[in-house]
């Protein structure tokens, strides 16, 4: 990312994910649009309080999956029959589409598998070379970290620094994160 | 949202209405006449049809001593014991199914109970007197079971045939005489005996636990943890009870025939409609008003249940299937033989019907999280699956029992009706016992705030 611009963000540090869910859900009540939340464990009905919307990772996980069957179906599909050698097993058919099932199955798991893990690593900056974003190092500890970034809200720092105190941040700091 | 009070009615008993007893009397009387019906309709058609009957008779027998050659040529003279079918025969048949597919359902609902509580699940504490109710039918399915055995067992099972294990008899098979230390009448009902007896102890243990921590709040650990005890041991009694009665009352109706995944393959067949079946009870107590701390999450639970269970089914079967057909050894293969080519294709249909309906249909209809959260697709999932596992059971027994004059018809749908309208009366007589919520239950505060 480029340093040119300033990628300002206002810390708030929580210590109990109960005091976070309230305080999220306030302060996105008050207008104040909010980056990111960090937390050591995911916190049920967080995305709720986010506003997020549901996540394509399904339909990624299907798409991932339907590549495995065709694969898996094309792959059967050469070997035992428009290979010169076609194989026989048994005298039956050399397409025995029962016999395909498995492979397909296995296949279709398979790339799903893998293509979830891939899109996990990609979503979360975590492939191998990429900096990962990290904006408290204790939010992998024990702390709950809500990230405000100062550009796309109008409210002033102070403002917004009492509001994140008064719903009961034990820390509130501004830092720039690139 | 945690720490969110809030008020349900823990007290609520369900209310037995004699306007719902006379719906359920209508069903059951309903019921009789189409099975009535479906008795007139067979005898009438096996006067008539006499000679011609006799005819098919005679072909079909080619054909299936000819497999009998192939799979045993030991046994030079085996005799298939084909005495004259009779019409009434199939009564016996079909009442068998009913009564397989209802004891299936009756005893899910304990597993269900047993493995909730042995895997401290918390989100199901609000409706767990739901599927506790259901083992009360298991009288009723023993009784009739015990009736269709003593009439009917010599058209069920082969075995039960006389001199069938004397070598020395024109009706020897020397396969079913091999399996006699296993398949014979004493040692059979002293089994079927064993687990329903084993089955409504340890049911009725965990009822009255269930039903004491309701009064004693001060004890309520107490009793979940008594409750805990006995499921785990249910759970180890059913495990080999669930896969010896499907050894018993179904597979050994193919006698000759034997599938190492039988067991887990009645399982299957058994829990997805037990789960079909509590589900159903749910919405339908919803509907009416009670229940009100049952959540669509809950619901979406359950439908997440049947999706899975419907796989789990076709993994079942299939594995069952595969194996047979690509090993290809002809004693395995006259299963599914008879079930798709054999006896005039009676069976073909309700072969093809059986997957569709319990693997395409639930699969596709239930795969979108949209479609478990919405009452109407579960009930029309529910009601389903439940179809399409009494038409699993028939294809079990019927193909078997009945050779080429199975079938589904008026009989069939009068049986279902009185049965379904048995179940549903002594439920809901079970259910208007107790309070429908266990209301001291530890984990009911994590129920009552269950979202997913």
């Amino acid at each position: 990312m480029s340093t040119t611009t300033d990628n300002k963000f206002l810390i708030g540090i929580y210590d109990d994910e109960d005091v976070l869910l309230h305080a999220v859900e306030h302060v996105r009540h008050a207008g104040i649009k909010i980056h990111e939340v960090f937390t050591p464990f995911p916190i049920h009905g967080m995305e709720d309080a986010l506003g997020f919307k549901r996540s394509r990772l399904s339909k990624a996980a299907f798409m991932f999956g339907l590549t495995g069957f065709i694969l898996a179906q094309t792959m059967i599909f050469y070997m035992m029959h428009l290979d010169e050698w076609k194989i026989n097993v048994g005298g039956k058919s050399t397409i025995p589409y029962p016999d395909f099932i498995p492979v397909s199955f296995e296949a279709t798991v398979l790339l799903s598998a893998f293509g979830m893990v891939g899109t996990f690593l990609v979503v979360s900056n975590l492939l191998p070379g990429v900096k990962p974003r990290n904006f408290d190092i204790r939010s992998t500890d024990d702390k709950f970290v809500v990230a405000i970034e100062l550009e796309k809200n109008s409210l002033s720092v102070d403002q917004m620094s009492i509001m994140l105190k008064e719903q009961g941040a034990s820390e509130v700091y501004e830092k720039v994160v690139d | 949202m945690a720490h969110k009070e809030l008020h349900f009615n823990l007290d609520e008993t369900f209310l037995f209405t004699s306007k719902a007893k006379q719906k359920i009397f209508t069903l059951i009387g309903v019921g009789f006449l189409v099975f009535i019906l479906g008795i007139v309709i067979l005898a009438f058609n096996s006067g008539k049809e006499a000679s011609h009957h006799a005819l098919a008779e005679h072909t079909t027998e080619h054909t299936t001593s000819a497999v009998h050659n192939d799979h045993d040529a030991v046994t030079s003279h085996e005799h298939e014991g084909h005495e004259a079918y009779h019409w009434s025969q199939r009564i016996w048949a079909t009442l068998w199914v009913n009564n397989v597919f209802f004891t299936g359902i009756a005893i899910i609902g304990l597993f269900f109970v047993a493995y909730n509580y042995v895997a401290w699940a918390g989100w199901s504490a609000t409706l767990i007197r739901i599927p506790l109710a259901l083992p009360s039918f298991l009288p009723i399915t023993f009784v009739l079971m015990a009736l269709v055995f003593i009439f009917g067992h010599h058209t069920l099972f082969h075995w039960t045939h006389a001199g069938i294990t004397d070598p020395s008899s024109t009706n020897y098979d020397k396969i079913i005489a091999g399996k006699k230390g296993f398949l014979n009448v004493p040692f059979y009902v002293i089994r079927t005996i064993v687990y329903f007896g084993a089955w409504l102890l340890i049911y009725s243990i965990i009822r009255k636990f269930s039903i004491k921590q309701d009064l004693e709040k001060e004890n309520s650990v107490k009793y979940h943890n008594r409750i805990i005890y006995f499921s785990a041991m249910f759970l180890v009694v059913f495990g080999v009870s669930s896969s010896m009665s499907a050894w018993d009352w179904v597979m050994s109706i193919d006698t000759h025939w034997f599938s190492t995944m039988f067991g887990w393959y009645q399982l299957a067949s058994w829990h997805v409609s037990g789960l079909a079946t509590i589900t159903l009870i749910t919405i339908f107590l919803k509907e009416q008003g009670y229940l009100k701390m049952v959540n669509i999450n809950h619901l979406h639970d359950l439908g997440k249940f049947m999706f899975a269970f419907s796989i789990f089914w076709t993994y079942v079967w299939f594995s069952q299937f595969l194996l047979i057909y690509y090993a290809n050894i002809t004693e395995e293969t006259t299963y599914f033989m008879d079930r798709l080519f054999r006896f005039d294709n009676v069976y073909t249909p309700f072969f093809i019907i059986n997957i569709l309906i319990n693997f395409i249909f639930p699969v596709l209809f239930l795969m979108s999280r949209d479609a478990k959260r919405q009452l109407l697709f579960l009930k029309i999932a529910a009601f389903g699956i439940l179809g399409g596992h009494w038409l699993d059971f028939f294809l079990m027994i019927h193909p078997g029992a009945l050779k080429q004059n199975g079938g589904f018809g008026f009989l069939e749908l009068g049986s279902i009706m009185i049965y379904v309208g048995l179940f549903v009366y002594v439920i809901s007589y079970t259910l208007s016992k107790a309070p429908l919520v266990a209301k001291n239950h530890p984990m009911l505060e994590e129920s009552l705030h269950h979202n997913i």
